[in-house]
Formats: structure tokens, sequence, C-alpha cells
């Protein structure tokens, strides 16, 4: 409002003005100068365009048109909701941004407590994007997952996030805290009614102390029609272990960007993931790992088949702080292009400081290796069945790397069934 | 850990301020005013005598400068740039008519054979290796002042002139090329570059001729508070081949200087290029004052089917480099390549790279960079690959290795990987790390000294690209890493 406005209010962006001045009429004292200061920086900047570096190839001004209303609270059915399938987990069910215990475990789990939150959260960790200050000028609600430390949580703890309707928005805020030398596997599920156009943003922040043990995998099952924002911060203690693999298939536009920083020495972090992408998707990944502590390690590796119009967008940025000697950190981005009219922009940084480090990073994009089609077809496999084959055991690869065996056979066989490849042999 | 900390030490103990060719030419000169205006751009244009067409392709450069910003994607820093305080044009006061060699003012002439540049022809022919000959347009701040070779060149149907002489003599080749790769609009510099460029070197190789000797120019700022804007223009026509050098030095001085040149190269059919370049403009005092400004367009469009463009680059020099040689591969069947080695000591920033733009079938581009960074500096590879959807077939490699010299540098990496072909196949890799013990121990073991196998293990570092310089460059590329790095790897 005061600022000098350079570009004129998009749609998206007046609607935006209209949700917040509401909610803020409505917001309680303690949260009303998070929520004014997030509104600032999120106006400062407006919608992400691609004049601005970090969303250069996910110009979201112009594919988002318009602000959805924000969603109203609702209770779905529980067999709407899918999360991890049949797994057997301790279930949190977020709906519209809002936590649900209806939907959710009630049972006492030793050394793990969740409860619900207005979603703003109290330190912003690590970022100053616009799409995660938005989230904290409009977040409607959101939990508080705190695993005490030396717990190991044996039962899978499985966050479903739900957007009911369509034309609709919702911000949840979640905070994260594992106690050092604790334990823990987290299966979070962005999910939606099908074919609903609605827009959900998530902010999430994580803080794992030291020597503690975390595998988290990310299903991003949306809507074909949704647009999905998700903003992770994650700050690691010392000697932790700490792995991510993110599953991205759903969503006509989604962005996931993770903030991870290392905060104490001799930690190891490996970011993984897959993109299944056809029609006119568009998914973007988007890393900044900081490396500000010495003898860390890091692991980013993500591949994408992308098939019709579909676009994948992968950046990642490792950065090395002066001082953080010893690092290693190894980036690699595979690709395959199905189709001719497929798209992929890969943007693999390196920003180095510090000179006994051992940094690489790779990236490669291709169609299906015609000698690896030749070799099955020759032994009778049918191009089509061939061509599943390879795509599936190029995906596999990644799959395979998140050592956490249940989660591995959810993720084959969900990308089984996006191939269409369930008549397929496995092994 | 010993071994390290001593070439720590000795990179703390860097001296820039030996920069071997940082003398002042004392030479009378005639300089614009200070400032940029429609006026200087009128003056420039009538100083050079040039025909109207060019001073209006000048004055609308200058219109389209005025509306443009000054980028700062680059990961550089340094105060913004008066650009009122500036002279755009110097030239070595001219006597009338220069008909020889022998006319040039001896200043100059002793200026470039302490530059080590035998401009005088019989100097050449008397030399030691005749076969090894090269022809030499020499450019003193902003003016051309000898080119050699020129009459055995025009036998076999070359031309290598000033660009100057060339709008004068071959208006039909300038009209028809200048511009048509690095358009007016293209970015700031090269918007600039085109209003206000005062010279350069034109070269047009006639349809399957291959240029009969190496075609080099070399670049020497010497007044003060001068920009250099020199452009380059090369044609090689049809089944052509031409190998083109160019070499760079400046005087010592505490202010910066601006350098924004612009470099076109253009490959018709099975036409092929090779364009090399040793930088080594003055790079400021180990304190960082000083130095040039170096903001180059380069660019290199293979037009037709079957043509080649190959870029190799030894960047040692300037205070700040903010440089991307790219190549447009727009023929069928064609193919880009860089080469390119970036070194940079003392408070150097380098932000350098290139991009390979695939628009035909079958297109082929090759990237080796290999960036060391020494003292407090900051090296950056930012490099873009990328494929259109008709550029089936399409094939690139990178590979971008950066050496830590000193835990005081940064070295980064920044590709942009974007392909819209599935048939195209883009391979990208990049590796940071420093000399580790274990090669130092090796060679140590093996009898050489610390020093050697530093500089044992650099060379081995940068000898992919060292290969692909013309020999008389590749002696010289050498002997200048090892200047460059003096101290922090001797």
């Amino acid at each position: 409002m005061n600022a000098p406005a350079k570009i004129q209010e998009t749609n998206a962006e007046q609607s935006l003005n209209a949700q917040f001045d509401a909610i803020f009429a409505q917001t309680t004292q303690n949260n009303a100068n998070q929520r004014k200061q997030a509104w600032e920086a999120f106006k400062a900047k407006g919608i992400p365009h691609r004049r601005v570096e970090e969303w250069h190839y996910t110009d979201l001004r112009s594919k988002m048109n318009d602000a959805f209303a924000l969603a109203s609270k609702t209770t779905p059915k529980a067999e709407a909701l899918t999360g991890a399938g049949d797994l057997k987990t301790y279930r949190i069910a977020i709906v519209n941004g809002r936590y649900v215990p209806e939907l959710s475990s009630n049972q006492e789990v030793t050394g793990l407590s969740v409860a619900e939150t207005s979603g703003v959260l109290e330190a912003q960790l690590g970022t100053d994007d616009a799409m995660a200050s938005l989230n904290q000028a409009l977040v409607q609600g959101g939990v508080s997952i705190k695993i005490d430390a030396n717990a190991k949580i044996q039962l899978p703890i499985e966050i479903v996030r739900y957007t009911d309707g369509s034309d609709v928005s919702s911000y949840a805020g979640t905070s994260v805290e594992i106690g050092s030398g604790a334990k823990a596997l987290i299966i979070e599920s962005f999910e939606g009614a099908a074919n609903a156009a609605y827009q959900s943003n998530a902010l999430t922040e994580v803080k794992v102390g030291d020597n503690a043990d975390v595998h988290w995998l990310k299903l991003q099952v949306e809507s074909q029609k949704a647009q999905h924002i998700e903003t992770l911060s994650i700050e690691l203690g010392a000697e932790t272990n700490f792995q991510h693999f993110i599953y991205n298939e759903g969503s006509a536009l989604s962005r996931a960007q993770l903030f991870l920083e290392f905060k104490g020495e001799g930690t190891h972090a490996g970011l993984r993931g897959t993109s299944l992408l056809k029609d006119s998707q568009h998914a973007d990944i988007t890393l900044f790992v900081n490396h500000a502590v010495p003898e860390c390690e890091s692991r980013e590796y993500y591949r994408a088949v992308v098939d019709d119009k579909a676009r994948a967008v992968f950046q990642g940025k490792i950065i090395v702080e002066q001082g953080a000697q010893k690092t290693d950190g190894q980036m690699m981005i595979k690709t395959l292009l199905l189709s001719d009219t497929a798209e992929i922009n890969a943007k693999p940084e390196l920003e180095i400081f510090a000179d006994d480090v051992q940094c690489a990073h790779g990236s490669t994009t291709g169609d299906i290796d015609e000698d690896l089609l030749f070799y099955l077809m020759a032994r009778g496999i049918p191009e089509a069945q061939a061509r599943k084959i390879l795509v599936l055991a190029f995906l596999s690869e990644a799959i395979e790397e998140f050592e956490e065996e249940q989660c591995v056979d959810l993720l084959e066989a969900m990308t089984r069934k996006w191939l269409h490849a369930d008549d397929l042999v496995s092994e | 850990m010993a071994a390290v900390q001593e070439t720590i030490d000795k990179v703390k103990a860097i001296d820039v301020d030996q920069y071997k060719y940082g003398f002042v030419t004392d030479i009378e000169s005639e300089l614009a005013p200070k400032g940029l205006s429609e006026e200087i751009v009128a003056y420039i244009s009538a100083k050079k005598e040039e025909p109207e067409w060019m001073l209006n392709w000048r004055l609308e450069a200058y219109r389209r400068w005025k509306t443009m910003d000054e980028p700062t994607w680059a990961r550089v820093e340094y105060p913004k740039i008066d650009f009122e305080d500036l002279h755009y044009y110097a030239a070595p006061k001219k006597r009338e008519g220069l008909k020889s060699l022998d006319e040039v003012d001896p200043e100059i002439l002793e200026t470039y054979k302490k530059l080590g540049i035998p401009l005088s022809e019989q100097e050449i022919l008397a030399g030691v290796a005749p076969e090894h000959r090269v022809a030499v347009d020499a450019v003193f701040d902003s003016v051309s002042v000898a080119t050699t070779f020129k009459e055995e060149l025009a036998k076999a149907g070359v031309i290598f002139c000033p660009i100057s002489e060339a709008i004068r003599e071959h208006p039909e080749l300038v009209q028809k090329y200048l511009g048509s790769v690095v358009p007016v609009s293209d970015n700031f510099y090269a918007t600039l570059n085109s209003a206000v460029f005062s010279d350069g070197s034109f070269v047009y190789i006639p349809p399957g001729v291959r240029c009969p000797m190496e075609l080099s120019t070399y670049f020497r700022i010497n007044e003060q508070n001068t920009g250099q804007f020199e452009r380059t223009l090369i044609i090689a026509d049809k089944g052509s081949y031409v190998s083109y050098l160019e070499g760079c030095t400046a005087p010592q001085r505490d202010e910066n200087q601006l350098h924004a040149a612009v470099v076109e190269l253009v490959a018709l059919e099975d036409a092929q290029i090779k364009y090399s370049t040793v930088q080594n403009w003055y790079p400021g005092d180990s304190e960082g004052k000083g130095g040039i400004y170096n903001f180059v367009t380069k660019r290199g469009d293979c037009r037709e089917k079957n043509s080649k463009i190959s870029w190799t680059q030894v960047e040692t020099g300037s205070a700040i480099t903010w440089k991307y040689p790219s190549c447009i591969l727009r023929g069928d069947n064609s193919q880009g390549e860089f080469y390119s080695i970036a070194i940079s000591n003392g408070h150097q920033q380098i932000d350098s790279g290139t991009k390979m733009i695939h628009l035909g079938k079958n297109t082929a581009s090759r990237i080796i960079s290999k960036g060391i960074s020494a003292g407090v500096s900051q090296n950056t590879y930012r490099g873009q690959v990328s494929a259109h959807r008709k550029a089936s077939n399409a094939r690139n490699f990178t590979q971008c290795d950066s050496l830590l010299i000193g835990d005081k540098c940064g070295a980064h990496t920044v590709p942009y990987i974007e392909s819209k072909n599935s048939t195209a196949v883009f391979e990208h890799e990049a590796t940071t790390s420093k000399i580790s013990d274990d090669q130092m121990f090796y060679c140590q073991a093996r009898g050489l000294n610390e020093e050697e196998a530093v500089a044992l293990i650099v060379n081995g570092f940068v000898r992919d690209v060292i290969q692909q310089l013309p020999m008389e460059f590749a002696v010289e590329a050498q002997k200048l890493i090892s200047i460059s790095l003096e101290g922090s790897v001797g």
C-alpha cells in the first residue's frame, strides 16, 4: 500500500488483500503482529514471477490467476483420506489447514505429543520466501508435533493433509521438533478430492536434535487440478541422519521448496525424490542446502519422468560456508523426457567458500536408451512393456535408496500404478 | 597439512602488484570530452569518417541504451560506474595519412615491443620459425594502429583490417553482418558498445579459403579514465576456416577502467572459426584497488549447416570479468565448443561461462571449464545449455571443475539446463576440490619440490583446455598461468 508498487497488482493479489483484511480483523492479539509482519513481507515482494531468480522457471504470477477463498472448517468422511494406504500408522489429519482430532489417531504413544496450534509458527527458520510469508499471513491452523529425546517411535507418524472442496485454498503451518537421540519415520501426504481445483500452501518447520535418525516421506498426490506449494525448512543437529523423499505425482502446478541447514557437525542428509508427470503438469523442486558447519555430508538425488506437455523444474543450491571444511556434497539430477513436447529445466548450483571440500553435481537428460530398449525387445518383450520396464527401473533406482522398506514397497506400488504397469512381474 | 599451510601463506603474501605489463606509454593522444551524449556519438562517428548509415545505427543504439539498466544478476560486486565520467574516445595523435609502419609513433611501437608483439613483418620473417607467422592487428586505446601481413592475406582474398576501415571500404559486408549476432539492444554493455565502439578488427574469409595464417588482435588500454569499446566481426563464408587470437593488456592505474567489447562470429555452411583469447588486463593491486572491468559480449552464430565455432579462453586478468562467449547452433549438424581456464587471485571477481543454444538438428556442443581461485577472489561459472523443440538429437557435454587454493576464496557453479526435446541428450558434471595432500605427497615423494608439485598438478588440471590453444598461444598461456598464480602455486 505504502510501498511504491512497481508492477500492477494481479487479480490473485487483490483477492489476497481482501482475504488478509478479513482474517486480520478476527485475529487474536498474540498472533496479530506476526501475521502483519508476514503480510508486509509478502506484500513487499508480491507473487513470485520469472524475474525472481529462485522462481525463474515457475512463473507463479502468470500461473496463479486467482487466489481462491479460504476454505472453511469441514470434516470429510474418513474413507476420503488415503495417506499411507494400508500401513499401520499414527495418523494426524489436517483438513483445510486445521487439525481434525476425529480423523486422527488418539492412542498414547510414548515420547510423542501432538497439539493443535494456530499455525502461526514461533520461529521463522531460514526462509524469506514470499509464498512462505503468505502462508504465515493467512494460515488457518496446524499442529505442533514433538518427539522426546531418545524416543524411538516404532509406528510411522502419518500426516494427512487434505483440502476439502473446489475453488478454495488452504494454509497450514506445522512445527516438528525431534529430540536428540530420537528415531522416527514420518509419512506425509498431500491430497484432496479428485479433480477439484484448489490451492494448498503448507509451511513446515522441522528441528532435529543431535544423534537423531529421521526418515521423512512426502507423497504429493493432490488433485490433478490443484496448485500445491510446500515450504519445508529443516535444521539438523550434530551426528544426525536425516533422509527425505518426495514422491511427486499430483497437482497441475506444484512447487516443493526445501531449506536445509546443518547446525551440528558430522551429520548426514539425504534428499531424494521422483517426479512422475504427464498432461500439462508443472512440477518444481527447489533446494537450498546450507553447509554452515564442517564435516557434514549431503546427497541430493532426484529423478523425473516427463510425458506429454509436462514440465519438470529442478533447482538445487549447495552452499558451503567459509569454515565448513570437510564438507561432502553430491547432487545428481536425472530426467527422462518421454515426449517431444515435454520439458525439463535444471539448475544445479554450487556455491563454495571453503577449500577442503568434495562437492560435485551432475545432470543428465534424454530419452529412454535405445540400446536397452532393443535388448528387451530382442528378447520378445513388446515395446510398450519394455518401455515401462525401463521407466520403472529408472525410478526404482532412486526409490531403493530410501532405506525404509515399508516406504519402498509403497512407492514402488504407486509408481507401478502410475505407469499402468501392475502386470509387470516384480524384481 | 604443513604443505597446505605454506601454500596458503604464500597466497596471502601474493603480490599482484607485480603485473608485468603495468607500464604506461607516454604519448600524446586525442581525447573526446568526458561523458556521453548524442554529440559524443556523432563525434566518434565523424572521427572515424563513417557513412551516415553507421551514424544512425550508433544513435539508435545510444537511444536504446538510455532506456536500459545495468545488469545486476552476476555474482560480482563493484561500486556503481559513473558513465558520465569516462572518455569514450581516445586515440594516439594521428599523423596525416599513415602509410607504413615507419610512420607509426615510435612510442607505440616501443609499447608493443615491450609486450612482445612483433608488428613489423620483417622481424617475423627473420624469426626462427617462419612457418608460424601471425598477422596482427594492434588496437591501442580505441584505435587500430597497425595491421600486418595485409598484402599476403589479400592474395588469398582474406580481408583483415580495422573495423573502421571495413565500414568505409566494405560497407556491404558490414551492413549485412554487423549486429546480426549480437543485436543492438542485446544487453546494457553491448548496446553501449554499439553506440560508441571506436575500433576493432574485421575479418572476412571468402568461400573455400583456409586462412593461410593465424590472425591476431592485440588490445591495449593506455589512456587514463577511458573506456575501451572495441568491436570485432568475423565472417567465415562457406567452407572456409580461420583461427583467430586475441590478447589484452593494460597499464596499472589506481582507478578502474571499463572495457566493454562486442565480438560477433558468423560461420556459414561448412565453415569453421576458432577463436582464442588470452585475457590479461590489469587485475588491480593486492588491495583490490584499480584494475579493469571487463564486461564483454561474445557470441558466435553457426548460421548454416555443418558449421563449427570453437571458443578457447584463458582468463587471468581484470578486476571483474563478466563474459559469456556463446554459440547459437542454428544450422543442422553444427557444433559449438567452449574451453575455458579462468584464474582468479587477489581480489579478482570472475563471472564467466557460456551459452549453447541448440536450434538445429543433430547439433553438438561441448563445454570444458576449469576455474582456479586463490587469494580472496570469487570465481563463478555460469552457463546455459538449451535445446529448442526442433533440436532433435542435440547433444551436449559439460564439465566444470573448480580448484580452490586457500580458504578465503570462493568457487561457484551456476548451470542452467533447459531441454524441450526428448531426443536431446545433455550431460553435465561439476566438481569442486582442492589439491589433495595425497597428490602433493605423491609428487613430492618422487623428488619434486613443493612448488613444482603444485605447478604440475595445476597444469594437469588445465591441460584439456591448453591443448585447444594454437601452439604460439599455448606457450604464452602456460607462462601466464604460472605468473598469475605466482606465490600461490610457484
